[in-house]
């Protein structure tokens, strides 16, 4: 880690370039909050009219009944992967150049889960009834059905948002009590209450250290399941193209490819407005660069499995569906797919290319464009044309359901904008712990 | 501060470490120590006559209690609520293990952050005397306790090992 001068940063500039970045916005800033809440405005409307109107507003009608809002809600769980991934797995393999990228991932995981989470609610309909999927006590004794897939999301998805964000509070602890220390007035008041006395004892730590392990281990057998329940939702069902064992580890590899992609969507534009570039360096694209050609090509693979086995099996429906997808009403979005999530990557084969800015934005920004194609290629195509031609369908989007999608954007941006102005979206204590100790006798 | 200690601020890991070693030689052991990042060397110091941290063990129960809770839950329902679908059996095991497996995690995240809060006696509502805006900057602090006596034997220690601020 050095900054332009080719100087390593000390630990007081650490906590100087971080804190810098709390400091009040600019008018630019303000302007972006402004489009993002006019969007999430319109989101909202349109979630209002769907209440009042019905959920006909959303398009919705058999055999069309998940279309775009179970498409995007998995879109958005698989983006919070990347986030886990680098905050829980890569700190359990020591990787330490995740340090100046993980509060970012980990701020857009817990708020793409948070956006995620709205969509089952939205597409119930009467979302005020939400808690029938919960168990509780009820006087006529009635339970959730265990064995439903839709129940394992409910508990999957739970947890993740649960753990996702006590393991990014508790890592904020220590940074939050060096903001404390920093800042003065209401502020150091509001900072104290967050930090909950932290002063970084021995005996704090030691626990803490532990600890912090500890969520690392747990979290990392949990991401991997969440997107293997919301698979489930799929290859529980016997709809051709869904019913297959290959959907966990296919969807968990394309949640995250898809999140990496949304990382560099972040923290690109981060870097640049607050020259951040000592600690977010080329090294750290190259990486994310690598890892994002990596899931592609895994991906890319599953993708031929898929073709094979529906070809394979000699199954009549699987073969129809495949290719009904591939050259029928949706065709486009088919070959979009792959375009965008195994075409484009390769250019990530190239050093230049993994470290060329302008090139990564516009190769992630697909790479997310493909991967929400990918989720409704799998959903509304795969309702579309199953086993009889009396259940076949088209679905086309409304300007309702179309706008509480595009919200769903404007609300994960205003989370994550709202964060970065009042909370460090570079660990503090994390990149200080990689640069080398401060020593006074040079052998050490 | 409080009646008898002594705080040294040092700018250095190693200096800190020496100041350990050498307050421990002259029989201080009730001593804090702050840093702004967890340090290796540090801990390895105090770890030498300490037991592992018992954080483990408030994970392990969390989680063994979120493991049962899954399975009592959709067993019990259950058999409460009888869905026979399909000739399967009501208690089916296979499902319920996602439901046990997620509140284990859930649960044993839960009690760990539990654990730092308990073991790491947080929240905190006041910083305690010895503390100093400077440890969550550049700056490692040994606060020593020791009755007003033995304080300026402490405080000379602190300085032989190289703080570069000794305070009473």
């Amino acid at each position: 880690m050095t900054d332009s001068a080719g100087r390593q940063p000390t630990y007081a500039d650490v906590n100087r370039d971080v804190i810098r970045t709390l400091e009040p916005p600019s008018p630019a800033y303000f302007g972006w909050m402004a489009v993002v809440a006019l969007i999430l405005t319109a989101g909202i409307l349109a979630w209002t009219w769907q209440i009042y109107a019905g959920m006909g507003a959303a398009g919705k009608r058999t055999p069309q009944m998940w279309a775009m809002y179970i498409t995007t809600f998995v879109f958005w769980i698989g983006i919070g992967h990347a986030g886990t991934l680098i905050s829980a797995i890569l700190y359990l393999f020591r990787a330490r150049w995740r340090t100046s990228i993980y509060r970012g991932a980990e701020a857009m995981t817990v708020f793409a889960v948070l956006t995620a989470g709205l969509f089952p609610l939205i597409h119930a309909g009467r979302m005020w009834f939400a808690y029938w999927l919960l168990p509780y006590p009820n006087q006529r004794y009635l339970w959730p059905n265990f064995r439903s897939p839709l129940v394992w999301d409910v508990f999957a998805i739970s947890t993740y948002l649960t753990i996702s964000v006590v393991f990014f509070c508790v890592g904020l602890l220590p940074d939050i009590a060096a903001i404390r220390d920093a800042s003065t007035g209401w502020r150091k008041k509001i900072y104290g209450m967050l930090s909950l006395g932290w002063e970084g004892t021995d005996r704090q730590w030691r626990h803490y250290r532990r600890a912090y392990g500890l969520f690392a281990a747990l979290a990392t057998p949990l991401v991997l399941s969440v997107h293997s329940v919301v698979s489930w939702d799929f290859a529980m069902a016997l709809v051709p193209g869904w019913h297959s064992t290959l959907f966990a580890p296919f969807f968990v590899d394309g949640a995250i490819f898809s999140g990496f992609a949304m990382v560099l969507v972040l923290i690109i534009p981060m870097r640049h407005f607050w020259n951040l570039y000592a600690y977010i360096t080329d090294k750290h694209l190259d990486a994310m660069g690598k890892l994002i050609l990596v899931t592609s090509l895994v991906l890319s693979y599953f993708y031929l499995c898929e073709a094979f086995t529906a070809w394979y099996s000699g199954d009549h429906f699987e073969r129809a569906s495949l290719f009904w997808k591939a050259t029928k009403s949706y065709a486009w979005a088919f070959w979009l797919q792959y375009f965008c999530n195994s075409l484009v990557p390769l250019v990530l084969f190239w050093r230049r290319a993994r470290t060329h800015t302008p090139t990564l934005y516009v190769v992630s920004i697909l790479v997310l464009i493909g991967m929400w194609f990918e989720r409704f290629n799998i959903i509304v195509p795969g309702l579309g044309h199953d086993f009889y031609p009396y259940t076949w369908g088209i679905y086309w989007p409304t300007l309702t359901d179309t706008m509480i999608v595009i919200g769903s954007f404007a609300w994960f941006f205003i989370l994550f904008l709202g964060f970065i102005k009042v909370m460090p979206s570079v660990s503090i204590v994390e990149v200080k712990e990689t640069l080398p100790h401060p020593v006074k006798e040079a052998h050490h | 501060m409080a009646a008898g200690g002594v705080l040294g601020v040092f700018a250095h890991v190693d200096t800190t470490v020496r100041a350990i070693r050498d307050l421990r030689a002259q029989g201080f052991t009730d001593f804090t120590v702050y840093s702004p990042v967890p340090v290796e060397e540090i801990e390895a110091v105090l770890e030498e006559n300490r037991p592992v941290s018992p954080v483990r063990l408030f994970t392990l129960i969390g989680g063994l209690t979120g493991i049962i809770t899954g399975f009592g839950l959709t067993i019990w329902s259950a058999l409460k609520w009888g869905l026979v679908t399909g000739g399967k059996p009501v208690v089916s095991i296979p499902p319920f293990v996602i439901i046990a497996f997620e509140l284990g995690i859930l649960l044993g995240g839960l009690s760990t952050l539990l654990a730092i809060l308990v073991l790491g006696k947080l929240p905190a509502l006041r910083r305690s005397p010895t503390y100093d805006p400077r440890f969550t900057v550049d700056r490692f602090g040994i606060a020593v306790t020791c009755g007003p006596e033995r304080a300026p034997a402490a405080g000379r220690c602190l300085s032989q090992a190289g703080a570069e601020e000794v305070r009473q």
